[in-house]
């Protein structure tokens, strides 16, 4: 992504440059290769496949307690995660991305923020079954999603927040690395636990293959990548503990009402029986 | 008995409402799932002596007459009296004041005599009134005493008064056999009809029986087995068997079949007995002589060939 | 002792043909290279009928009429498809006795179960989803959701119409047509359900009906004419199958193995508990994926519980199942038979001890007692794999959370029974059990209204209820 402004360095001060690392249960560590790579200028962390271990981790290990949340307090992260956006977005503007996507992407945290506690209704409710018990369906998170993510800002918005408005959290691959922890670094003081998102950067064929061989890894969202074969290959590792598959044509547009699926595709119905009697 | 009148109130009502409770669908299904087994040719026929043999053939009516109990006990020792080899009826069941009659009409049959008592069908009598109800009724003749419980008192939580008064009712009935019946129509919950057999399990009832045939709700298939379970679970644990009288609203043979099932199923051989099982009917008697009769002849029977008595 | 005499449903009322061909667009024919199979009756191994195996032309030709009819039948207003479907269930109630005789033949279920169960069942299943036909746009799938196009439908033989109207019922519902692969040890209730079609006078095309066996499956899943895979049958075929489907943009739903934990907590209503256990793993030979099949009890009425669990089975009346008091019938095939024998084998090797009541079983037929293991742990195979067959495994807790432990700790999802009193117990533990059923205080219910699918390797989709119809609409 071309850099519209970058800092202008006076001769009097040299600029402090800030060092893209990855973004894994609310630290920011290099990675674990030590290896970077030139991305725009700068030196950005290469993710390996540890890596991509580590996250998975982390993101497991989050997911109980941000699932268990109430959707109330969820969403009230998620508006959270908004506001810091709204504050920091120059900080996007000045990374190239265009006014308008950066106030697009803090109104769909906006909009998701307000479907956390209201999702089980539309998705979910009472079964009229034809004998004398009680039985109603909810949706649940399905658990730990590995995200291909696309390169905008509002790409990356919109693959991220649904998955994690209803509980889930979350490992993603992103392109755009600058854009990408300059999210994280939102994400790290919106309230938002360490874990629930984990950003990692670098290339998506290296790295992918082992989050959607990862048995611990519950679903995977291919909206991020464009080479077919590539999405094949990626969707028939998952088939190996039958992940859960997001693969919305190449050509989504973020702009557009995102409906329900991109939520209820990485969701869980549970559908509970009880006799009713005395 | 490991629950005694001395261990106090709180101890029953621990014992009582620490038994495990009955889930309402779940033994509604079973007993419906039962109610489905198809009972056919020699099982059947097999299944209707029993329940002939197993029949309170009762007469409860305020109309009731020596001469209506008479012709009830002529029944009871020869159900059909076109077929010798069809057994005669377990026992006669009428009010305190028929006891006498009947006593002189069934001596030397074989046939028990059972006698309501303790202010039936309400139960809502003093103590001492009930039992001179019970002493009566064995004097006159009754082998067999069927008891109410007081149901107000059990539903206010006052189960040692009700413990009390089977004792009572039963040390009143010397060597008669005491059913105490529940009238589980008004108890409100299967819970509370595994607790009420319990508690009359334990103040000494040799049987425990559904109903007076005088409410609105009397014997059912589920409710029946709620009260097997209670004696099943009752032997296991203080050796006794108790027995078990559905009564009220049980009509026909295919009704009757489908409690002999469920003992068969549930508690086993040991109940399929008429001193462990009976059936509190009037009615049911004919309907079980024309199967009886279908089964011996081959063709269907008609109620003008079975006497109305 | 009360011993019921003989009371077999009459087999009378069901002809069966000796040879049977595919149902491809509204007509019977051969098929193309002649191969033929034999369907058993498992109860007595004698051979029903012949049927004919699908080959790779046969199945184009189902995917080429199906795709011809996917036109005119999408293009009918709903209102029109509903008076089909309403029509199909109806003369499926008409005809349940037959159907209900035919099952118990092919499959081996006691008539019992197929008579008050899955017939029952799959005619409520056409009413249902007759009645959302005209009503997709309320359903929350956006308002005008499209069918997708031709359905690959290829089902289990554990309940081979119900499964066929799980699939077929919201299929033609939201406007797709079908080109259904029955099991190939239980053909012949989808055959009978080509004629049922006929009867409701569907247009030719719309449902298909090839038989065979696995390879037959593959072919039509495989099929690049096909828009749409639903598969019910092993976790094993599953992944084949979602493999085969990755990167082709079809739409897959899968509904696979379990390995239910059914929890019983020591305030559990111990009768109806029981009646749990023993519906949740013996009903239809255990022969179902959302089986009951590893009991947790805790460790405090273990003793107690399972001294009446035996008790009850040896109630358990194994044997012909077109006798209307029979409780288990025949298992399905001699393959099922030797996989049962096989885990129940290897239970015994790792430790575990092996009960059955008292049971006299046929001479011929493929026939297995119904069969609990104690002091199982959750590193036994039996308490692991999926044994789809009536073998329980009884393992036991301490506390709440170890039984929820103990329960998720599976890759299936599918199902799960817990029992107490405690209805603030019930709620948590539903909460935390990782299941697509959680069925408390009673087990293995079903309903058309109420959807059914699982979590992990489980599967993935519901059926049933106004969920089931996501997996037909784009």
């Amino acid at each position: 992504m071309p850099k519209a402004s970058k800092v202008v360095e006076t001769a009097t001060r040299l600029t402090v440059r800030k060092t893209y690392k990855l973004y894994i249960g609310g630290k920011f560590p290099r990675s674990e290769s030590g290896r970077t790579f030139v991305a725009d200028g700068d030196n950005v962390a290469l993710a390996s496949r540890k890596d991509a271990r580590d996250a998975v981790l982390a993101a497991r290990a989050a997911q109980p307690k941000w699932a268990g949340a109430t959707a109330y307090n969820r969403g009230q992260v998620l508006y959270r995660i908004a506001e810091m956006l709204e504050a920091r977005r120059g900080e996007f503007t000045a990374l190239g991305v265009p006014g308008d996507e950066v106030d697009a992407a803090i109104d769909r945290w906006v909009w998701y923020a307000g479907w956390s506690d209201k999702i089980a209704q539309v998705a979910g409710g009472a079964n009229p079954v034809a004998g004398p018990f009680f039985n109603i369906s909810a949706p649940e998170p399905t658990g730990v999603v590995a995200v291909i993510a696309p390169a905008s800002l509002l790409g990356l918005v919109s693959v991220i927040a649904p998955a994690i408005v209803t509980g889930n959290t979350t490992v993603v691959l992103a392109a755009g690395p600058q854009v990408a922890i300059t999210l994280a670094e939102v994400l790290a003081t919106s309230d938002v636990p360490g874990g629930v998102v984990n950003l990692l950067t670098g290339r998506y064929a290296e790295t992918a293959p082992w989050l959607a061989s990862h048995d611990d890894v519950n679903a995977l969202d291919l909206t991020g990548v464009d080479h077919p074969e590539l999405a094949a290959e990626l969707e028939r590792s998952a088939a190996g503990t039958l992940k859960r598959v997001l693969r919305p044509g190449a050509a989504t547009d973020f702009t557009a009402d995102p409906g329900l699926r991109p939520m209820t595709a990485l969701l869980e119905t549970k559908t509970v029986w009880h006799p009713k009697g005395y | 008995m490991t629950v005694t009148v001395s261990a106090g109130l709180s101890d029953l009502r621990s014992f009582l409402h620490g038994l495990p409770g009955v889930d309402k669908v779940g033994v509604e299904a079973r007993a419906a799932a039962l109610a489905t087994r198809s009972i056919k040719t020699d099982a059947k026929a097999k299944a209707i002596d029993l329940a002939i043999r197993m029949v309170d053939l009762t007469t409860l009516e305020g109309a009731d007459t020596p001469g209506k109990v008479r012709a009830l006990c002529a029944k009871a020792r020869r159900p059909d009296p076109a077929d010798p080899s069809c057994p005669s009826v377990a026992a006669i069941c009428v009010y305190p004041a028929m006891v006498k009659v009947a006593a002189e009409a069934l001596a030397g049959s074989g046939v028990h005599l059972a006698s309501v008592a303790t202010a039936f069908p309400s139960g809502q009598a003093p103590l001492e009134v009930k039992l001179a109800d019970t002493r009566d009724a064995v004097a006159a003749g009754a082998d067999e005493i069927d008891m109410v419980i007081s149901r107000g008192a059990f539903l206010a939580g006052d189960y040692t008064h009700v413990f009390e008064e089977i004792v009572a009712v039963k040390e009143a009935c010397g060597g008669a056999h005491l059913k105490v019946i529940l009238e589980t129509g008004e108890l409100g919950t299967y819970d509370n009809i595994r607790r009420a057999s319990w508690l009359a399990m334990l103040a000494g009832a040799d049987f425990i029986k559904t109903s007076t045939g005088k409410v609105a709700v009397n014997a059912t298939l589920p409710i029946t087995l709620v009260m097997l379970e209670a004696v099943r679970d009752f032997r296991e644990r203080h050796g006794r068997i108790i027995g078990v009288k559905p009564a009220g609203g049980i009509k026909t043979t295919k009704d009757a079949i489908k409690y002999l099932v469920l003992i068969n199923e549930t508690v086993g051989d040991d109940w399929l007995d008429p001193d462990r099982f009976r059936f509190g009917a009037s009615s049911l008697l004919n309907d079980l002589l024309m199967q009886r009769t279908k089964l011996t002849t081959g063709h269907y029977a008609g109620p003008d060939y079975f006497t109305l008595d | 002792m009360f011993e019921y005499a003989p009371a077999p449903e009459s087999r009378s009322v069901v002809e069966i043909a000796s040879s049977y061909g595919l149902f491809i667009d509204g007509s019977f024919d051969g098929g193309k290279d002649g191969n033929v199979f034999k369907t058993v009756n498992p109860a007595t191994e004698e051979v029903l009928a012949e049927v004919t195996s699908a080959g790779p032309e046969d199945v184009d030709r189902a995917v080429a009429a199906a795709r011809r009819a996917f036109g005119p039948w999408s293009a009918l207003p709903g209102s029109e498809r509903a008076k089909y479907l309403f029509r199909i269930a109806r003369i499926i109630q008409e005809r349940s006795r037959e159907l209900a005789v035919l099952e118990s033949l092919d499959n081996g279920k006691p008539i019992k179960e197929s008579r008050d169960v899955d017939l029952p069942l799959v005619a409520a299943h056409f009413f249902y989803y007759a009645g959302w036909a005209d009503k997709l746009a309320y359903a929350g799938f956006g308002p005008d959701p499209r069918p997708l196009g031709v359905a690959a439908q290829v089902i289990p033989w554990n309940f081979p119409l119900l499964m066929l109207a799980w699939k077929v019922a919201p299929a033609l519902a939201t406007g797709n047509t079908v080109v259904l692969k029955p099991a190939e040890t239980t053909p012949l209730s989808a055959l009978f359900f080509a004629d049922v079609c006929r009867q409701a006078e569907l247009p030719a095309g719309v449902v298909n009906i090839v038989t065979g066996a696995g390879d037959t499956g593959a072919y039509l899943v495989a099929h690049p004419e096909v828009d749409k895979v639903a598969f019910t049958g092993s976790t094993e075929v599953g992944r084949e199958i979602a493999r085969t489907v990755a990167g082709t943009g079809k739409r897959l739903t899968l509904e696979l193995g379990g390995k239910a934990a059914n929890i019983v907590f020591d305030d559990a209503p111990i009768d109806q508990a029981v009646e749990g256990i023993v519906n949740g793993i013996f009903f239809n030979q255990g022969h179902v994926c959302c089986a009951g099949s590893r009991l947790l009890v805790q460790e405090s009425i273990a003793d107690e519980l399972l001294s009446s669990l035996k008790r009850r089975m040896a109630t358990l009346r194994v044997g012909d199942p077109l006798d209307k008091n029979t409780d288990i019938g025949a298992i399905n095939s001699a393959a099922q038979l030797a996989r049962i024998k096989e885990l129940s084998e290897i239970g015994s090797e790792e430790g575990a001890e092996r009960w059955s009541p008292e049971c006299s079983l046929p001479d011929r037929g493929f026939w297995f007692a119904p069969t609990i293991f104690t002091g199982v742990t959750q590193a036994h195979r039996i308490a692991r794999e999926e044994i789809f067959g009536p073998v329980l495994s009884v393992l036991t807790f301490r506390t709440p959370d170890e039984a929820v432990v103990k329960a998720n700790n599976t890759p299936y999802g599918l199902s799960a029974g817990i029992w107490t009193e405690k209805g603030s117990r019930i709620l948590a533990v539903a909460d935390q059990l990782r299941a697509g059923v959680v069925w408390a205080n009673t087990f293995n219910k079903f309903d058309p209204a109420s959807p059914f699918g699982g979590y992990k390797e489980s599967g993935y989709g519901r059926e049933g209820g106004r969920h089931g119809l996501e997996a037909y609409l784009a």
